[in-house]
């Protein structure tokens, strides 16, 4: 364990949070539970949650493109770690 | 049966290309030696962000999936659409959880989530009862993949008077599954999954297209789906909740979602991506299957509005409302359409068997094998145990549609879900923090399992009839609360096993029991590809490909 750790201790970010929302808000069936008012004929039920789908897919993208370091692989300094 | 041969032409056909896909991938990104356990069993750890979309996808969302939750929405309604929340729900908890176990995996050389509580809590007996519980959950869903072809198979007309005759198309089926398995390991149902994929978003998307502008619109369609629901005596259906059924949508959502990550043949297809970003990508590109999966599952009203009526169970006067989807496709396209649509199902069987089959094996091999049978066990001999062992499952699984009521393989799916989320103490948590004693989440495992087997046991099934396992939403009145509520049963269960990891784990901390070494650090959660402490030992080429062309 003497050798240079080189992995960050923690990934920590503020940002994380932010996948609260896609968590709970398909949870909440009160916010969704209707028939009115219906979108190309879907019943609120159905069309809220399917634009659920896209919190979902528009929340984790932030936060991957907030969090995201770079890889090993395009990082200078860690390639001739790799090599040596 | 002779109306059905455009069908069974088309379904044979693909289901033939795919075979010989099958056995073709052993040489596809081949190693230098695929002896090795991460090659046969993880695909050599290798995957891409595409690959991984395809492998993950076609993984999670099973033939069983895409032929049961539109019966459900056949038969209950809204209740049925808590596929969507499920699977929305899923990919944030994957982004946090499993990203750490890819990378705690990646460097200490795990195969299987049992691999990782070995370590961490340094508790053979542990890791056991997780493998255990692993093996014991996939196996029904194995056999389930097997309902979902079988549906297929009753609606071209492909059946026979004996048991024998029956399941003959099956058991071929599963034998051809079973060899190209055995050849090439996990990369077989990666390279098979872009066909599946690919046949099944046309299928739905022309479906979803074509259908409301035959039935009359979205509108209509929902309106014969409530007309249907306002009709029937039932108490829990319609095309919304209900005030008795929210909790149990909540809880049921919530708990699937925790249940799939735990289940031993989703973390397959995550651990062998290559790195941490294409497993962070896949967050956001995976929904597309939830939405797919949400417009499946309206293919469920659809059958209503076109009056589809379910072909006959196997026990007199009952319904098999698991052909619904197949008959919608049978009555509204053009049979070659229908043959496409039913190999697209056929081949959605196939690939999450194989990874199932692979994950089980893995778990056998890496904890009961190599930990009890023979602890020198070189990666090699590894590779070879999980290769027959694959088989051994999946002539189990053939077994248990064959020789058992098919309603028997629900039944133990059923209970599957609910036991997996009892490891999830151990391997989630276990990911962010080792302060529940190993002894404690032994004594929480065993809590759950209890309570989860004791509420599945009293819960009735009204339609059929039977008095013992007939849901899994159980009735809060039971639990002594004055309310008509119900309750998902393994979202119960695993609140018990946790309330009972954490007192025994105080009265262990008090008691000062040891317990034992960590073998992890705290940075092993966060390595990425190329970290130069890997313990495993490499075989894939492009390993040092990656070294020495940068």
């Amino acid at each position: 364990m003497t050798e240079p750790v080189r992995s960050p201790r923690s990934d920590r970010s503020p940002w994380y949070w932010l996948l609260l929302i896609p968590v709970v808000l398909p949870l909440v069936t009160p916010l969704f539970n209707r028939d009115s008012p219906r979108l190309w004929g879907f019943p609120a039920f159905y069309w809220l949650q399917f634009l659920f789908i896209f919190v979902g897919v528009a929340t984790t993208s932030v936060v991957y493109q907030m969090t995201k370091r770079p890889t090993r692989a395009s990082a200078p300094e860690t390639r001739e770690a790799v090599d040596e | 049966m002779s109306d059905h041969i455009t069908e069974i032409v088309v379904f044979s056909l693909l289901f033939l290309l795919v075979s010989g896909m099958g056995f073709v991938a052993a040489r596809w990104r081949a190693p230098k030696d695929m002896a090795h356990l991460d090659e046969w069993g993880l695909g050599g750890r290798s995957f891409g962000g595409w690959i991984t979309w395809f492998l993950v996808g076609g993984d999670l969302y099973t033939a069983y999936t895409f032929v049961a939750v539109p019966a459900l929405i056949f038969g209950a309604g809204a209740a049925g659409f808590f596929a969507v929340p499920y699977t929305v729900v899923i990919y944030p908890l994957f982004f946090l959880i499993l990203i750490r176990l890819w990378s705690v995996s990646h460097r200490h050389g795990f195969v299987t989530p049992a691999d990782f509580v070995r370590s961490r809590f340094d508790s053979p007996l542990l890791a056991l009862l997780v493998a255990i519980t692993g093996i014991v959950a996939t196996m029904p869903y194995i056999a389930l993949q097997l309902v979902g072809i079988e549906a297929v198979l009753k609606t071209m007309g492909v059946t026979g008077e004996s048991a024998l005759a029956r399941h003959l198309p099956i058991i071929i089926a599963f034998a051809i599954l079973a060899a190209y398995t055995y050849q090439s390991g996990l990369r077989a149902p990666a390279l098979i999954a872009f066909v599946k994929d690919t046949l099944i978003y046309i299928v739905i998307i022309v479906a979803v297209l074509y259908l409301p502008y035959k039935l009359g619109g979205w509108g209509s369609i929902f309106d014969d789906a409530n007309a249907k629901f306002q009709a029937s005596k039932a108490p829990g259906d319609g095309i919304t909740l209900n005030a008795n059924n929210q909790i149990q949508y909540i809880t049921l959502a919530l708990g699937s979602a925790l249940a799939l990550f735990l289940y031993p043949h989703s973390i397959t297809g995550v651990l062998a991506s290559k790195n941490r970003n294409v497993i962070k990508r896949n967050m956001s590109a995976l929904p597309a299957y939830s939405f797919l999966l949400g417009l499946i599952a309206l293919l469920g009203y659809m059958a209503i509005s076109a009056g589809v009526k379910p072909l006959p169970g196997a026990k007199a006067g009952s319904v098999d409302s698991n052909t619904v989807v197949p008959l919608l496709f049978d009555q509204q396209f053009p049979s070659w359409f229908a043959g496409v649509a039913f190999a697209a199902i056929g081949i959605g069987a196939l690939v999450p068997a194989a990874i199932m089959s692979i994950a089980a094996a893995n778990l056998f091999t890496r904890n009961i094998y190599k930990e009890y049978l023979k602890k020198d066990a070189t990666p090699a001999q590894e590779a070879n145990v999980s290769k027959i062992t694959s088989l051994v499952v999946k002539v189990g699984a053939v077994a248990c549609i064959i020789f058992l009521d098919p309603q028997f393989s629900i039944d133990l799916q059923l209970i599957g879900g609910i036991i997996i989320l009892q490891t999830g103490p151990a391997v989630a948590l276990g990911l962010f923090t080792r302060w529940l004693h190993r002894w404690a989440l032994i004594a929480g495992w065993a809590a759950g399992m209890g309570m989860g087997m004791w509420m599945l046991y009293n819960i009735p099934n009204a339609t059929t009839g039977r008095k013992h396992f007939g849901g899994s939403a159980f009735p809060l009145s039971d639990l002594g609360f004055d309310s008509p509520k119900t309750i998902y049963v393994g979202f119960v269960a695993v609140a018990v096993n946790l309330l009972v990891a954490v007192v025994v784990t105080l009265i262990l901390r008090a008691a000062k029991t040891p317990d034992g070494i960590d073998h992890t650090s705290p940075d092993d959660y966060f390595a990425d590809e190329g970290d130069p402490r890997l313990e495993k030992a490499r075989t894939t080429p492009d390993a040092d490909a990656v070294t020495s062309s940068t």
